[in-house]
């Protein structure tokens, strides 16, 4: 079913949604860049439709909406434990064809990979609705056509600002307030058929050769082990646990979930004080690799969704979608 | 050939080691210059001078080799250069077409700022302007400096106020992952304000100096920009009796606060200049009142804000030349 509102319908809609749930959209975050007198664009709770950034790409990804950077599992002492408590409401995102790819992504990993279902990831994605904004025209860094992950039909509804009037196709109407704010009209998502790049993306990496291509050297000499590519991806899942003994009672304290980064040093720490992977080419390595080829070995899709926040985000100006297309290639030229 | 030199110097024109030639000395607040003056610049050294321009540390131009009969003429042919970078920023020009009415009051210099730099933490062209505005024109032999951080490219440290900004980093613990590259990188490159308590970031604040490297390093925006402010140095300068570097005089100062600073100096100056002497730089004053008159003058009537600390003696690091002491 197809709705068209007025920006004034749109504020209505949110304002009965906002009962129940949490809208987060990208906004412009001011002064929030990282340089002086720079804004950033970033996921924030919304009350306004006209809060919403539609024509960039969000700086950081929607994952932390739902998947916050820091997570409080529970609280202990002598006696016991009590498991933190969620927000009541419900959560509604904003985010594009890509990132709803990403979700998916880490739905695999947090709720399919193993015996039982990621406790603390499901019971926060299980108040998830997913409202994807048209991407009319793709940015600079996109390659989600090359990754496939363009489009997607996973969600609530669509949204886009189109003559001053927001356009939305609802597949799952949310307690029945788009049908009663909207006006019904024909709408279907617009999703881009082409980015500025395309990427060849290997189709079958063999670990042995690929360890053994120089490249990986060149990205050591350049890579800083920042760790930025894995924190703006919406779908890189690692985590590390926290147990914090408070300083005024230690036998009081509490255990923290908070995001991880395989390109930061620390992450493969080991008793004794073994680490794999010292080397800065090692590591991205093995993040590519586990962008495009391992994660779909085991879940049949690649990791990487092509969102390119990741080159938009290093500070080296290395370029994951360069070096996907240059593994491509190289595969390419090999089989002749 | 008979002309009044203080006058001529007054109007920003030299006496050279030539008798019968001049040199234009050009000021650019905050060393920024639309390129549509660069047309004049050149005018002028082809048709007056010899062709050439000499680009000063003060980030000025001086046009040398011009025979003094053509003053009057060239200020005329400056008009656009003075409504431009003085008239434009609201610097107060009776006559813009009598050329630049004082010169003892150096151009104001700024680094590149935020303009360009990534570790600029404000728009230091805008402030050198502001005070320009407030300091020009004026015959007391002033310089002052800005620089976007405290890197200090601009050398401000060599000057009689220097402002070097400052921006209060904000925390928010929510987003840290405890990778540490603020904490290391306050340590190496900074101040070692930073440490981790449980995981997390604390921070020293009477040990931070506001540079902004933990927000540039930190790869979730756990830290971000909050106010900006500024640290104030003063009375640094060369010489040739004792040069030395600028004390640290305000931190975390706000702009309203360094304006008016700015503009108290002046005061100061008036009331202690020694006037037997031709001209007497404002450090040599401040040797003789001390610091305790210098801050109370300074400080009349500004407003220095909630965060803003003021130093307790003036910590100069410089020498003397005379080399009785030093080489016999
Ligand atoms: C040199 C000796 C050791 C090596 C090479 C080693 C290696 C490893 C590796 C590779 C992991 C998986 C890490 C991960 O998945 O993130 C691990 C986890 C673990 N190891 Fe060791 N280990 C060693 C000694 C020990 C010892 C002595 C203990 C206990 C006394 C221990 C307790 C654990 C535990 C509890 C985990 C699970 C931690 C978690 O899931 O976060 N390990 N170890
Ligand atoms: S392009 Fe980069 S940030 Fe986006 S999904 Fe792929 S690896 Fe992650
Ligand atoms: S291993 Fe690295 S690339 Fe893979 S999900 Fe974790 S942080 Fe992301
Ligand atoms: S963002 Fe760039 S420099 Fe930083 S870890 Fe990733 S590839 Fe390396
Ligand atoms: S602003 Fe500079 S001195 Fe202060 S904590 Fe950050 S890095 Fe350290
Ligand atoms: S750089 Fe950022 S994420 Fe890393 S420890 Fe510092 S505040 Fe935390």
């Amino acid at each position: 079913m197809g709705y068209r509102f007025t920006a004034a319908a749109f504020n209505q809609l949110l304002e009965s949604l906002r009962e129940k749930y949490r809208v987060y959209a990208p906004t412009l975050l001011k002064g929030k860049g990282k340089f002086s007198d720079t804004d950033l664009v970033g996921y924030a709770e919304i009350s306004k439709i006209e809060d919403v950034v539609f024509n960039q790409k969000s700086y950081f990804s929607p994952k932390e909406t739902f998947y916050p950077v820091t997570q409080r599992l529970f609280y202990f002492n002598e006696n016991g434990f009590s498991e933190s408590v969620v927000d009541e409401k419900g959560m509604i995102v904003f985010l594009r064809a890509c990132d709803i790819q990403a979700v998916e992504r880490l739905d695999k990993i947090m709720l399919e990979n193993g015996p039982s279902a990621d406790y603390y990831y499901e019971r926060l994605r299980n108040k998830l609705k997913m409202i994807v904004m048209d991407c009319q025209e793709s940015f600079d860094s996109c390659f989600c056509v090359s990754m496939g992950t363009n489009k997607t039909e996973n969600y609530s509804a669509s949204v886009r600002l189109e003559n001053g009037v927001y356009l939305s196709d609802v597949k799952e109407d949310i307690e029945g307030l788009f049908a009663f704010h909207g006006e019904t009209i024909e709408v279907s998502p617009k999703f881009v058929e082409s980015n500025k790049q395309s990427v060849k993306v290997p189709e079958n990496l063999v670990l042995e050769s690929v360890a053994a291509n120089p490249i990986w050297e060149e990205y050591g000499s350049r890579c800083i082990a920042c760790g930025r590519c894995t924190v703006v991806c919406p779908s890189c899942s690692c985590y590390t646990m926290q147990d914090i003994f408070y300083d005024d009672n230690p036998k009081c304290g509490e255990r923290r979930r908070v995001w991880a980064s395989c390109q930061i040093d620390g992450f493969t720490d080991m008793a004794g004080g073994h680490s794999f992977r010292r080397n800065n080419g090692e590591r991205m390595r093995f993040k590519v690799m586990h962008k495009i080829k391992d994660f779909k070995q085991r879940f049949g899709v690649h990791m990487c969704v092509g969102c390119g926040r990741c080159d938009n985000a290093c500070p080296e100006y290395i370029s994951l979608a360069h070096c996907i297309d240059r593994l491509g290639k190289e595969e390419a030229e090999n089989r002749g | 050939m008979t002309i009044n030199t203080k006058k001529v110097m007054k109007n920003a024109w030299r006496i050279t080691k030539d008798r019968n030639l001049t040199c234009l000395r050009l000021r650019v607040p905050g060393g920024h210059l639309p390129v549509k003056l660069l047309p004049l610049i050149q005018e002028i050294a082809e048709r007056f001078g010899n062709g050439e321009v000499h680009l000063t540390t003060r980030q000025g131009f001086e046009i040398p080799a011009i025979p003094f009969e053509h003053m009057k003429e060239i200020n005329v042919l400056l008009v656009p250069f003075l409504e431009e970078l003085e008239v434009n920023i609201g610097v107060l020009l009776e006559q813009p077409a009598q050329g630049y009415p004082a010169a003892g009051t150096r151009n104001v210099v700024a680094c590149i700022g935020n303009k360009v730099c990534t570790n600029a933490v404000f728009d230091t062209t805008a402030l050198a302007k502001d005070i320009e505005k407030i300091i020009y024109p004026n015959n007391p032999h002033v310089k002052i400096a800005v620089t976007g951080c405290p890197n200090d490219c601009v050398k401000v440290h060599m000057h009689d106020i220097g402002i070097i900004g400052q921006v209060e980093p904000l925390y928010d613990a929510q987003r840290c992952i405890n990778c540490q590259a603020c904490v290391k990188n306050c340590a190496k490159v900074s101040t070692g304000a930073l440490s981790i308590v449980n995981y997390k970031v604390k921070r020293d604040a009477s040990r931070c100096i506001g540079c902004g490297e933990c927000v540039l390093k930190c790869p979730t925006g756990a830290w971000t920009r909050g106010g900006q402010y500024y640290r104030v140095v003063v009375m640094g300068r060369t010489g040739k009796k004792n040069p030395r570097l600028a004390a640290p005089f305000l931190e975390w100062a706000e702009r309203e606060a360094v304006l008016r600073l700015c503009n108290n100096l002046y005061d100061y100056i008036d009331k202690h200049i020694d006037c037997s002497l031709p001209k007497e730089h404002v450090g040599y004053i401040l040797d003789r009142t001390g610091y305790p008159v210098f801050r109370e003058e300074m400080l009349k009537g500004v407003e220095l804000g909630p965060k803003a600390k003021t130093a307790n003696y003036l910590d100069f690091a410089g020498y003397t030349y005379d080399k009785k002491c030093l080489f016999d």
